[in-house]
């Protein structure tokens, strides 16, 4: 579901190659073999010499500033007017808005043992909005998956975690729609707001999320804010891009007919864009409940809490099932916000005869779901979900013993696999990176980001290998990067296998995809635990969370691609007597090349995205820097220090490849 | 059009009134006695750092503090850093089982002055370096320090670089294994696996699948009574052996768990803060909570009832 719609301009079928052009590629790709030649020859000399180690416990003078500046922070947030009159504002607005939206479905308010609306006005409400902004059949949807909760025992946490998805997701938008606006409208103001998008998109949840705390306090706040954070950028993109994509001449037809700047953006702008607009907020929804496990660390209430505390103990039975209630709600939020997106253009097309009813339908659903509500304010039985959950504990048990049976009889194998890329792909490319002179691996990076990007991306990945240097944590970022590299490798040959599948067949598509969905949202640590398990903890764990968590997205990608080749032209191979194996490997994939380098540039960012979860499960490095700085106050500014190079690292590769796809694509 | 919605609408009506009239028990009926007697005590913020040892801890403080002082304890899931911080911006009153850091207690002891001790909760804490119990079985002699180079090679792995895997866990950890590996000069290398999670798993897997294993580990744990992992031997522990950091070649300190409160909630002279002043068990104790709650699966708050059934005398002791 996160599919990246936000540049599908690069998506289509690429044009036929111009015989010219061709030479060009050629070129390119001796350039590329020679500067990695280069590289080996310069390696076998220079190895071991300035490759700028820093060991775990150490510090450099960055890092300790850093650290002063976190403790003078705590140390005058009392007296401080910025504190007092600026933050504490916000955190009580945000606060009163989460405890509103929590006394009315999740928590008791004072002096009712239960929240104002119980679950059958829960589920009430939920078919009825899906229904009027969507369909009948998302309704339905909707009513089943929040029954569900219901009946895996988990009621009052999932009211939890959506009433703190709907406060951020609330609070996103306030502020990403008039921003994304803006963004559309002037490209000074995008070119600004690109960088921070970025950063807020890449930084690790890790680094912000104790400092926040001592601004805005232990609460629904400082939880909200941290979901806010990462939540809006998708939705500020989004809507940019929406506004961009509304043809010029549609607008200059406007403005000839003489509508002022304001006219045309509520008459013209807003309304043409506002099916994309849908699928900003559908992206904000998504990237919010990705958050729910990490948001359960500073006390955030809700199915994350529940994860967490599982796994303490090691419980992936009851962990699984709350992840499930995680993975339903996602299912069906993105379901009936694509089906909002789509609506009215579906109900112009169809010449529905129940049309004419659907004022009046609307009219008495709405008093059936104002009933449904004053049964659940007033009786218990609709108020408190009745059973205990015993399809929950079935779930948690079922999940247990999948896990148990894989530990027990699949470990041997999977030890082999892990053997075979760790000696054979990862630990001489990591020896490469980590044991180059830093200069030498800088040099190569800036000539492939010239080669393959042009000169502009050439000069950012030479800003960010300074400011690689800079941070301090050279060495970890070179592990990282090798983990990172083996890791999208993997998820692009995973990407283009099931992505030629489904894009060949929608019967395949339609099976794979809610399997697809549940591999993003389901929180990483529940299914890490019998990894561990298989794996050990060890880089390669890492690696295989990464690519669990960002085959989904180069998959879904690549089928979109594949499926966007004209149907005219497979059939003329076919009748020309081209094998299956023929046509995808001469038609198919050659003309979905844009695709793939798109399906390239959302897989690495997806697996650098994963790379504090990987320090997590044994893979050091850059991840362990900051879930250490996390946990440690000395190490603070280290764990900054190493955040900052995963959004260096995230930009550097973001720029080149999409330097590059533009160049594959144009 | 309209006729049609006006009798839909008074179809619903009718529907509504039917189900509201064999409604049942109303929301709020027996709310009268569940209150509690909410005294003088309040609310009482407790913070939960993330393991069962201390789960347990504060499951049976919050059921006492509940239940005999008619405090309303809210409990809240922190890391140690972010509870400690608490202390000053007055989300937090008391953190339950403090291991050592000795950083914290500079910062917000004697730094911020927000937070001040409260004495030992009766647990040692040990730290140390351990096995499976069957590589102790089955070669007694490992649980010496003097001889692990004589196994460096069985304990190699995929991320060792050719010498054993001694495998670390959380960061959050008191660890000085980076130091103790280069001085005590063995062919080992420290693999930070990041996660309790991760550390409890290949001990277990170690066991089940008699793999060798050698990593850090502590006591009070609730996995010890599912694997009763043994203990390595290091050069005994002097005091101040472990003044510098980067030269330490002896064994980790016991550590004498305490509680930390807040310097507020101390002066308070609030019940809640008497009873976690006096709070005070043993090991096996905090134990026998942790192992219902982690391996009986019960929910800290069952989990606290049944001990405080069990053991009046103890509980009475803390409210007296």
């Amino acid at each position: 579901m996160t599919v990246a719609i936000e540049k599908p301009e690069t998506t289509g079928p690429a044009a036929p190659e111009a015989p010219a052009r061709e030479v060009r590629k050629v070129n390119r790709t001796t350039v590329v073999a020679g500067i990695l030649v280069a590289w080996l020859v310069l390696f076998f000399v220079l190895r071991g010499k300035q490759t700028l180690t820093l060991a775990t416990a150490d510090l450099t003078d960055l890092h300790r500033w850093f650290n002063d500046v976190n403790d003078s922070v705590g140390a005058n947030r009392n007296s401080n007017p910025l504190f007092l009159y600026f933050f504490n504002e916000i955190r009580l607005v945000i606060d009163n808005l989460v405890t509103f939206v929590q006394h009315l479905i999740s928590q008791p308010p004072p002096g009712r043992p239960l929240p104002q609306i119980g679950w059958l006005g829960v589920v009430g409400i939920a078919g009825y909005v899906s229904w009027a902004v969507g369909n009948w059949r998302v309704a339905l949807l909707a009513v089943a998956g929040f029954t569900f909760f219901g009946l895996q025992g988990l009621w009052q946490e999932s009211m939890d975690t959506l009433a703190l998805t709907i406060s951020a997701v609330f609070v996103a938008l306030l502020f990403a729609i008039p921003l994304g606006i803006w963004a559309g409208l002037s490209d000074r103001f995008n070119g600004i707001v690109t960088p921070f998008l970025d950063f807020m998109q890449t930084m690790p949840t890790f680094v912000y999320l104790a400092p926040l705390t001592l601004i805005f306090l232990i609460g629904p706040a400082s939880a909200t804010i941290a979901t806010v954070i990462y939540a809006a950028p998708p939705a500020i993109r989004i809507t940019a891009h929406a506004i961009r994509s509304v043809p010029e001449t549609t607008a200059e037809a406007a403005d000839s007919l003489g509508a002022t700047r304001r006219q045309t953006l509520q008459k013209v702008l807003l309304p043409m864009s506002k099916r994309t607009v849908v699928m900003g907020v559908n992206q904000s929804i998504m990237a919010a409940l990705a958050m729910v496990t990490i948001a359960a660390l500073i006390d955030a209430p809700g199915l994350g809490k529940t994860v967490v505390q599982a796994l303490q103990s090691l419980d992936v039975g009851t962990a699984f099932n709350a992840g499930l209630a995680i993975v339903v709600m996602a299912i069906v939020l993105d379901r009936v916000t694509t089906a909002a997106s789509t609506r009215e253009e579906n109900a112009r097309r169809s010449k529905n005869r129940f049309l004419k009813w659907r004022n009046p339908l609307l009219g008495a659903g709405a008093v059936v779901a104002a009933v449904l509500i004053y049964l659940s304010h007033t009786y218990v039985w609709a108020a408190d979900f009745p059973g205990d959950g015993t399809v929950g504990s079935h779930i948690a048990s079922a999940a247990d013993s999948v896990t148990n049976w894989a530990q027990d009889n699949l470990s041997g194998l999977t030890n082999a696999i892990r053997d075979v890329i760790t000696n054979v792909l990862l630990n001489p490319f990591q020896s490469l990176l980590t044991d180059s002179p830093w200069w030498l691996v800088g040099l190569v990076l800036v000539a492939l980001a010239v080669v393959l990007g042009g000169w502009k991306a050439g000069v950012t990945t030479a800003v960010c290998v300074g400011l690689l240097v800079g941070t301090g944590v050279w060495s970890d970022a070179m592990t990282t990067t090798a983990s990172t590299l083996v890791a999208t490798v993997l998820v692009m040959v995973l990407g283009i296998v099931f992505g030629v599948w489904m894009g060949r067949s929608m019967l395949v598509d339609r099976l794979v995809r809610p399997t697809l969905d549940a591999a993003q949202v389901m929180p990483p640590f529940v299914y890490l635990v019998p990894f561990l398990a298989l794996f050990g903890a060890t880089r390669f764990t890492a690696i295989v969370a990464a690519v669990v968590y960002a085959a989904p997205v180069a998959i879904k990608i690549i089928a979109d691609g594949v499926r966007a080749v004209p149907e005219a032209t497979v059939e003329a191979a076919t009748s020309a007597g081209s094998n299956t194996r023929q046509i995808i490997t001469k038609v198919q994939l050659p003309m979905s090349r844009s695709a793939l380098t798109l399906a390239t540039n959302q897989g690495l960012i997806y697996v650098l995205s994963m790379v504090v979860v990987g320090g997590l499960v044994g893979a050091g490095a850059l991840g362990y820097d900051v879930v250490a700085g996390f946990s440690q106050g000395e190490l603070y500014g280290k764990g900054l220090a190493a955040g900052l190079a995963i959004v260096l690292l995230g930009v550097m590769f973001d720029r080149i490849t999409q330097a590059a796809a533009r160049r594959t694509g144009a | 059009m309209a006729r049609t919605w006006r009798a839909g609408a008074a179809g619903l009506a009718v529907l509504g009134l039917t189900l509201t009239a064999c409604g049942g028990a109303k929301v709020g009926d027996d709310s009268a006695g569940s209150g509690g007697s909410s005294g003088k005590c309040g609310t009482f913020n407790l913070a939960v750092n993330p393991w069962v040892g201390y789960e347990a801890d504060a499951a049976v403080v919050a059921y006492v503090a509940q239940h005999d002082l008619g405090c309303t304890v809210n409990k809240k899931d922190l890391k140690e850093e972010i509870a400690w911080q608490g202390f000053g911006t007055g989300e937090i009153d008391a953190v339950l089982e403090n291991w050592g850091h000795d950083d914290l207690k500079k910062k917000y002891i004697t730094g911020q002055k927000t937070a001040v001790e409260a004495g030992s909760t009766g647990n040692k804490g040990v730290i140390g370096w351990y096995v499976p119990p069957w590589l102790a079985k089955a070669h007694p002699d490992i649980l010496d320090y003097r001889n692990l180079d004589k196994y460096a090679d069985k304990f190699k792995t995929s991320e060792s670089g050719g010498k054993g895997q001694l495998l670390d866990g959380d960061p959050s950890y008191v660890t000085n294994d980076a130091a103790l590996v280069k001085n005590l000069k063995l062919d080992f290398k420290v693999v930070y696996a990041g996660s309790e999670t991760a550390l409890i798993q290949a001990y277990r897997k170690a066991e089940k699948d008699k793999e060798w294993v050698i990593g850090y580990f502590y006591e009070p744990q609730w996995f010890m009574s599912e694997v009763p992992l043994k203990k390595v031997a290091l050069p005994a522990y002097k005091k101040g052996c472990d003044a510098d950091a980067a030269k330490i070649a002896c064994d980790y300190p016991v550590y004498d768990l305490d509680k930390i409160v807040s310097a507020k909630f101390a002066k308070s002279g609030s019940p809640a803060y008497d009873l976690v002043k006096k709070f005070h068990w043993t090991n096996d104790d905090q134990n026998t909570v942790a192992k219902y709650i982690a391996v009986d699966k019960m929910t800290p708050d069952a989990a606290a009832k049944k001990w405080v059934d069990a053991n009046k005398d103890k509980v009475d002791a803390w409210v007296k």
